[in-house]
């Protein structure tokens, strides 16, 4: 791990007070993120050196191999999120949405700063795969046994979570395995095995853009029941009407950098106007 | 740490003071040993259900199903019996048939046990990063399968057992203690292997070599008085060697004329039991103190 200081900033810096500030009667805060930063190395995959016996000679001159580069995704990110915010998190392509919701989720170690989290954070992404062999109606047997509900209650809230994904509108589709779903129908079923629990702090990532028009409609509503019971949701999307939809606070990055952090309609003008811009 | 300072105007606190002060924890921090082994156990009942769905998948495409979980063992017994037993013409050994399906029923359930335990990190990335559970659960859960798929082959063996002629006695019920043992220890080798195949995959590339070699050192196919020609330490080494001890404790439950090579029988149980204790328990701890690794990178 390459630990790189900046200039230290050890000088208390106080911030401009946000206009309109809620009167803060103890807002409990679920994630603070505390200047994290986040560097991982990366496989470059196939390219040059990549012959046998390219990598013995590597093995014995010990130098690491020449396909691995260090990416500084998320370079000093500074937030804190509150119980009952949904908060969106928008910026293009490789700006680190992804890799700072790993961080938050535990998944990702931080290089430098801090990560600080009420109970265990749910990262909900469209890569969660399941298992592909076995029916829809295991899998959220198995998913919500992981997610450590109690039997009895699996057994009651199965047949729910079956028909809020909506798995079954065209024929019986939760008895087949999971590898005959279309992408949607399986992204729209790990949705609604992770929403089925109250979570602390859910991270859906993009998770809302596979599912079809009604899907989205019912998981926007979950979204905001779940942020209601008092927990908080990150919603990482592209979407940006779905991020209007669902959150009134949305973080902007752009290349590891907090942007701007602020109301939903201010972040996301701003957002589109630089977008439109370059 | 981070020594920055930034202060929350409304709380006039840091960000690390205003976590400390809600009781907010480091994100992915591991639990203490005592909080890990309670999690697992409420877990438990996940545990089963994976090893179990596993179990039905892993027959999921065959046309003839779950009667693989008994065709399997049996089509094993019959190559081997094939090579050892009629081409070279065994005839040391009382009752072959039921020697050799006894150490190979055995040895299988740690070999299959291990070839899961590899994987059984890497090859579920999408449900560690998706949900949060204790990991061991993983590799708890991929002994288990196999010990549902032994318990398969014991019914086989039992069955050839009888077949063969061996005499139903109160030893019998020795193979019930001797297969926990087995299984408690499969469990921690399990557990050890799953963290080393999470962060080399090339460990699934030399597994079958170490396992094949375990094999022919474990008394499976013949009995180990054949290597006569061994230094003291490798006898040693031979006669200590955990699955020579489960194969043997098997084979003394059921098998009347079976050759106990272990000193005595109290020495086999002590040492069958040193080994489930000392890998179960350094597997778990193991396995746990690389918890807030699995699914990063």
């Amino acid at each position: 791990m390459v630990e790189h200081y900046e200039a230290s900033n050890d000088a208390t810096i106080t911030l401009p007070r946000v206009e309109e500030q809620i009167p803060t009667e103890e807002r409990i805060p679920t994630v603070v993120v505390d200047d994290a930063h986040v560097i991982y190395r990366v496989h470059k995959g196939a390219g040059g050196g990549t012959t046998p016996v390219a990598a013995l000679r590597r093995l014995i001159k010990r130098t690491s191999a020449p396909n691995v580069r260090e990416v500084h995704a998320v370079k000093g990110v500074t937030f804190t999120a509150y119980r009952g915010e949904a908060i969106g998190l928008i910026g293009s392509n490789g700006s680190g949405k992804s890799t700072i919701l790993r961080a938050i989720a535990g998944l990702l170690p931080v290089n430098r700063g801090a990560v600080y989290t009420q109970g265990q954070p749910s990262l909900l992404g469209v890569n969660a795969a399941l298992l592909n062999d076995l029916s829809g109606e295991r899998n959220v047997t198995l998913g919500c046994l992981a997610m450590g509900m109690h039997p009895d209650h699996v057994a009651r809230i199965a047949p729910e979570i079956i028909e809020f994904s909506g798995i079954n509108e065209r024929g019986d589709f939760a008895s087949l395995p999971m590898r005959t779903y279309s992408s949607g129908m399986a992204a729209r079923l790990r949705f609604s095995i992770a929403a089925a629990k109250k979570h602390d702090v859910l991270l859906i990532d993009e998770a809302l853009a596979t599912g079809d028009k009604g899907f989205r409609k019912r998981s926007e509503k979950r979204v905001r029941e779940l942020r209601e019971g008092a927990g908080t949701v990150f919603l990482v999307s592209h979407q940006l009407s779905s991020i209007r939809d669902t959150c009134e606070r949305t973080i902007w990055l752009e290349s590891g950098v907090l942007r701007m952090d602020g109301p939903t309609d201010e972040v996301i003008r701003a957002y589109e106007a630089f977008s439109n811009s370059k | 740490m981070a020594d920055t300072a930034l202060v929350d105007p409304a709380t006039g606190l840091t960000q690390a003071q205003l976590a400390a002060r809600h009781g907010l924890r480091v994100a992915g921090e591991r639990p203490s040993l005592a909080e890990y082994s309670r999690r697992l156990w409420a877990y438990r009942h996940f545990i089963a259900a994976y090893a179990n769905a596993k179990l039905v998948a892993s027959y999921s495409n065959a046309k003839l199903g779950q009667i693989w979980q008994v065709l399997t063992p049996l089509t094993n017994v019959a190559v081997y019996y094939l090579i050892f037993g009629v081409v070279l013409e065994q005839r040391e050994i009382p009752n072959f048939i039921a020697y050799l399906s006894t150490g190979l029923f055995i040895f299988n359930f740690t070999q299959t046990a291990v070839l899961a335990g590899i994987q059984s990190i890497s090859g579920n990335l999408g449900l560690i990063r998706a949900l949060h559970f204790p990991r061991a659960s993983l590799p708890l859960a991929a002994t288990l399968t196999q010990f549902q798929q032994l318990l398969a082959s014991m019914v086989v063996l039992i069955a050839i057992v009888l077949v063969t002629g061996e005499p139903i006695t109160l030893d019998w019920l020795m193979l019930v203690p001797a297969l926990l043992l087995h299984a408690v220890f499969n469990a921690g080798v399990v557990m050890t292997v799953a963290r080393l195949g999470a962060k080399a995959g090339d460990l699934k590339q030399v597994m079958p070599f170490i396992l094949r070699t375990w094999m022919y050192g474990s008394g499976v196919l013949y009995s180990v008085t054949l290597f006569t020609r061994l230094p003291e330490w490798a006898a040693t080494v031979i006669q200590y060697n955990p699955m020579l001890v489960y194969i043997e404790l098997a084979r003394h439950a059921l098998l009347e004329q079976a050759p106990v090579l272990n000193g005595s029988l109290v020495q086999l149980w002590l040492v069958a039991l040193a080994w489930a204790l000392a890998t179960g328990i350094g597997g778990f701890i193991y396995f746990w103190r690389g918890e807030q690794e699995y699914g990063r990178g």
